[in-house]
C-alpha cells in the first residue's frame, strides 16, 4: 500500500520536526535525565512507524484514518473557564479533581487539596524537575516504547501529566479524580499526550478515576499512557472512563506492575470516540497477587472500540479475573483481544476470562479473541467469548407486563451491563455512569 | 369482555388454530382443556401477543377493541395478563424494579398517578402474602434461580399487583406439587371479582378442583369440539381425550 508508506513517512517527519520544536522550548529541562528518554522514544518511533492492519496486534483496527488529518501538538496553555469543568466532576467528588488540559496539569482548575504532606498528587513535570526518586525509579520503566509505537509517541511528547505517590500504609480516605480535557483551538487537529505515573506503597489503598472529555466536538487525538505500580500488599481500584466526543481519536496504554499480595482492579468504560484503542497490560510479578479487569463499551454510528488486554502471570499463586462486555449498535465495531500468559514458573495460577457482547443490529460487528498461552502445568484457566442479541423471550415477558418496547430493551441492556457497573466500588462514579449510559431507566 | 371469532393461526407455516370461537364475559372462569399439541398454548400466546405466530383469519375483540391489532404492552395496559407456562429468567433485573416499572407503566396508561417507592413496597408486601412468597425474592433477579413453584407463584403475585381484567393461565399447574398448586389456586380465587375474567388453560383436571370453572371447552386439533360445564372436566379426567377425538372424527 504505497499510500500508507507516504502517510507513515509524512507523520514520522512531522513527529521529528515537532520534537525539534518541543526541544527548543524546553530550556533548562532539556538537561534533565528524562529528556534522554524522550530522545530515545522519538528515535524509536521513527523506527517503528505507525502500525498497520498487517500487524497481528492491529489486525482489526486501522489507525490510518486518524493520520489523514493535519496534526499539531496540542496547545499547552489554552484558556478554560472554571465552570466548564463542573460538568465533568462527580457529584460529591468535585473537590477531589486533578484537571489536565491537553495533557498539562492545571493548578487553577484542580480542586484536590491533600492534607497529608507525605502523599504527593500533582504535576508530573514538577516531579521530573525536582528529581523525585519515585519518578526516576519508575517513569517509563513499564510502558514499553521499544515495541509499542504509540507509547513511543507519548513518551517523546511527555511534557507533563500527573504524578501520584502514596507512601506505605496509607489508605486514601477518598478517590482521586484525574479529569482530562482536550481543547482543540487550532485548525489542525491537536495531539494530546497525557502521562500518568502512580506509585502505591506497601499496604496502601487508593481509588483512581481517570476520565477523558472534550470541550467541543473535534477530531483530535488523545494518546495517553498510564503507569501504575503496586508495591507489596497495595490495593488499587483504577476506573478509566473515556467520554470524548464521537469524532475524537483515543489511544491509551495502561501498564500495571504488581508486587506480592497486591490487588488491582480495573474498570474500563468507553462511550465516546470515533476510533478507540485501549491497551491494558498487567504484570503479576509477586506471589499471591490478584488482578480483576472489567470493561464495558457502548458504540453507535460507525465507532470502533478496541480493547487489548494482556495479563502476564510471571510468578506462582496469582489470580486474574477478566470480564469485558459491549453493546454495539448501528454499524459500529468492537474488538476484544485478551491475552493471558502463564509462564512456566507460574504454577497454581488461576486465570479466568470472559467477553460478552450484544449486537443490536445486523451491521454491527464484534471481533473477540481470547488468547491463552500457558506454559505451567498446574493451573486453572478458562476463557469464553459470546456474541448475541437481546433475549427475545425476556423482551416479550417484559412487554407482556405493560412495559413498552423501548423501555423493555433499555432494561435488558442495563441488565446486561449491570454486572460490570456493580464492580465499581466508588458509588458516586457508579451512579453517574448508570444514568449516563441508561438515561431511559431512571424511575 | 373477550370475543374470539373463527380465529386461525399458524407458526412457521404449520397451521395450529383452525377456527376458534369463544366468548368470555366479565365474572366468568373458562377452562380450556385438550390433549398435547391441540393448540392450547398457541391460543394463549396469540392472545398475549407473541409475534412469532401468524394470524391467518378471524378476529379477537377485547371490550370491543381489536386485540390482535394491539402490541403486547398495550394489551397488558388494557388489562390482559398471561401467567406463563415457562416464566422467563432475567438476570440483572430485580423482581421489585421490574414490577414497579410494569405497574407504573400500566397506571400511567390508565391515567393514574405513579406509585412512589414507599407506596409500592406497601402494596407489594400485602400482595406477596396472597401467594406466600418470600419477601427476599423481591430483590432477586426476575425468576433467576427460583424453584418451579416459586416461578409460578411469582406469576400469580405479579397478577395480584397488576390487577388485570382478563387473566390467561397457561398450564400454570404444570410442574407444581400439590401444596404449590393449592397456594397458587388460593391466590387466583382470592383475586376473582365480578369485573374480571379468567381463562384457565390446562391439560389436567386437577387444577380445576381448586379453580372451579363456569365453562369447560375441549380443544382438539385447533378447534373447540366440546363445551360444557365443570362436569365436562371430570368426564375428561375419567375417560381421557380419546372419546372426544372419536366423536369428532379426529385421528387419535
Amino acid at each position: 500500500m504505497p499510500q500508507r508508506a507516504i502517510l507513515d513517512h509524512e507523520f514520522i517527519d512531522w513527529t521529528k520536526s515537532s520534537f525539534q520544536l518541543l526541544e527548543n522550548g524546553l530550556n533548562g529541562s532539556a538537561r534533565l535525565p528524562f529528556h534522554g528518554v524522550r530522545k530515545a522514544a522519538v528515535a524509536q518511533f521513527a523506527k517503528l512507524g505507525l502500525p498497520t492492519t498487517r500487524d497481528e496486534e492491529w489486525k482489526y483496527t486501522n489507525v490510518l484514518p486518524i493520520f489523514k488529518n493535519q496534526f499539531a501538538l496540542a496547545n499547552q496553555e489554552p484558556v478554560v473557564a472554571k465552570n466548564a469543568i463542573d460538568a465533568f466532576g462527580f457529584e460529591g467528588l468535585r473537590d477531589k479533581m486533578i484537571v489536565l488540559v491537553n495533557g498539562r496539569f492545571s493548578k487553577e482548575l484542580s480542586t484536590l487539596a491533600i492534607d497529608d504532606s507525605t502523599v504527593k498528587v500533582g504535576s508530573l513535570s514538577d516531579a521530573i524537575a525536582r528529581g523525585e526518586k519515585a519518578v526516576q525509579e519508575h517513569l517509563s520503566r513499564y510502558a514499553d516504547f521499544n515495541s509499542e509505537p504509540f507509547v513511543a509517541l507519548n513518551t517523546a511528547f511527555t511534557l507533563d501529566g500527573t504524578f501520584i505517590h502514596i507512601p506505605d500504609d496509607i489508605s486514601m480516605p477518598h478517590p482521586i479524580h484525574l479529569c482530562h480535557i482536550v481543547v482543540a483551538e487550532d485548525a489542525a487537529a491537536a495531539i494530546a499526550s497525557p502521562r500518568t505515573l502512580m506509585v502505591v506503597g506497601k499496604n496502601s489503598q487508593v481509588h483512581l478515576i481517570e476520565s477523558y472529555h472534550t470541550l467541543e466536538e473535534s477530531a483530535h487525538l488523545t494518546n495517553a499512557v498510564t503507569e501504575v505500580v503496586l508495591e507489596q500488599g497495595a490495593t488499587v481500584e483504577h476506573i478509566k472512563m473515556q467520554l470524548e466526543s464521537k469524532s475524537a481519536y483515543h489511544i491509551a496504554a495502561s501498564t500495571v506492575h504488581q508486587a506480592e499480595k497486591s490487588c488491582f482492579s480495573s474498570v474500563n468504560i468507553d462511550l465516546g470516540g470515533a476510533i478507540v484503542r485501549n491497551n491494558l497490560n498487567v504484570v503479576l510479578n509477586g506471589e499471591n497477587a490478584e488482578s480483576h479487569l472489567y470493561g464495558f463499551f457502548r458504540t453507535t454510528g460507525s465507532q470502533l472500540i478496541d480493547n487489548h488486554t494482556f495479563i502476564d502471570h510471571a510468578v506462582p499463586n496469582c489470580e486474574s479475573n477478566e470480564l469485558y462486555k459491549g453493546i454495539l449498535d448501528d454499524s459500529s465495531k468492537g474488538v476484544f483481544n485478551g491475552k493471558v500468559l502463564v509462564r512456566q514458573d507460574a504454577q497454581k495460577t488461576n486465570a479466568f476470562q470472559e467477553s460478552k457482547c450484544l449486537l443490536l443490529t445486523d451491521d454491527a460487528v464484534m471481533y473477540a479473541k481470547p488468547q491463552l498461552e500457558i506454559f505451567a502445568d498446574d493451573v486453572k484457566c478458562s476463557h469464553g467469548a459470546t456474541v448475541g442479541q437481546l433475549d427475545e423471550d425476556a423482551q416479550f415477558y417484559l412487554r407482556s407486563r405493560g412495559i413498552g418496547e423501548e423501555k423493555a430493551n433499555s432494561i435488558l441492556r442495563h441488565a446486561f451491563a449491570s454486572d460490570i457497573f456493580e464492580r465499581i466500588e466508588v458509588a458516586e462514579v457508579r451512579d453517574m455512569l448508570e444514568s449516563l449510559v441508561f438515561e431511559h431507566f431512571n424511575d | 369482555m373477550l370475543e374470539i371469532k373463527n380465529l386461525e393461526a399458524s407458526i412457521e407455516g404449520n397451521k395450529i388454530l383452525r377456527g376458534i370461537d369463544l366468548k368470555v364475559n366479565a365474572g366468568e372462569v373458562h377452562a380450556i382443556m385438550g390433549p398435547n399439541g391441540s393448540g392450547k398454548s398457541t391460543l394463549a400466546n396469540v392472545l398475549a401477543g407473541r409475534e412469532e405466530y401468524e394470524i391467518d383469519g378471524g378476529e379477537v375483540l377485547y371490550n370491543g377493541d381489536d386485540l390482535l391489532d394491539m402490541s403486547p404492552e398495550d394489551r397488558a395496559r388494557a388489562g390482559v395478563f398471561m401467567a406463563f407456562q415457562y416464566p422467563v429468567e432475567i438476570p440483572g433485573v430485580t423482581n421489585a424494579h421490574f414490577l414497579k416499572t410494569a405497574l407504573n407503566e400500566i397506571r400511567e396508561a390508565r391515567g393514574e398517578e405513579k406509585l412512589d417507592a414507599v407506596e409500592f413496597l406497601a402494596l407489594v408486601k400485602e400482595r406477596m402474602k396472597l401467594v406466600e412468597l418470600d419477601q427476599k425474592l423481591l430483590n432477586r433477579s426476575v425468576n433467576e434461580g427460583f424453584s418451579g413453584g416459586e416461578k409460578k407463584r411469582n406469576e400469580i403475585f405479579q397478577m395480584a399487583v397488576l390487577e388485570p381484567k382478563l387473566t390467561i393461565m397457561d398450564e400454570t399447574d404444570s410442574g407444581l406439587d400439590i401444596d404449590a398448586l393449592r397456594i397458587v389456586s388460593n391466590g387466583v380465587n382470592k383475586l376473582k371479582n365480578p369485573n374480571s375474567a379468567t381463562l384457565v388453560i390446562t391439560h389436567y383436571q386437577r387444577l380445576l378442583n381448586y379453580i372451579v370453572p363456569d365453562f369447560v371447552h375441549v380443544l382438539v386439533n385447533g378447534r373447540i369440539v366440546e363445551s360444557g360445564g365443570k362436569e365436562l372436566a371430570l368426564k375428561l379426567e375419567e375417560h381421557g381425550y380419546d372419546w372426544v377425538k372419536e366423536a369428532n372424527n379426529v385421528a387419535a
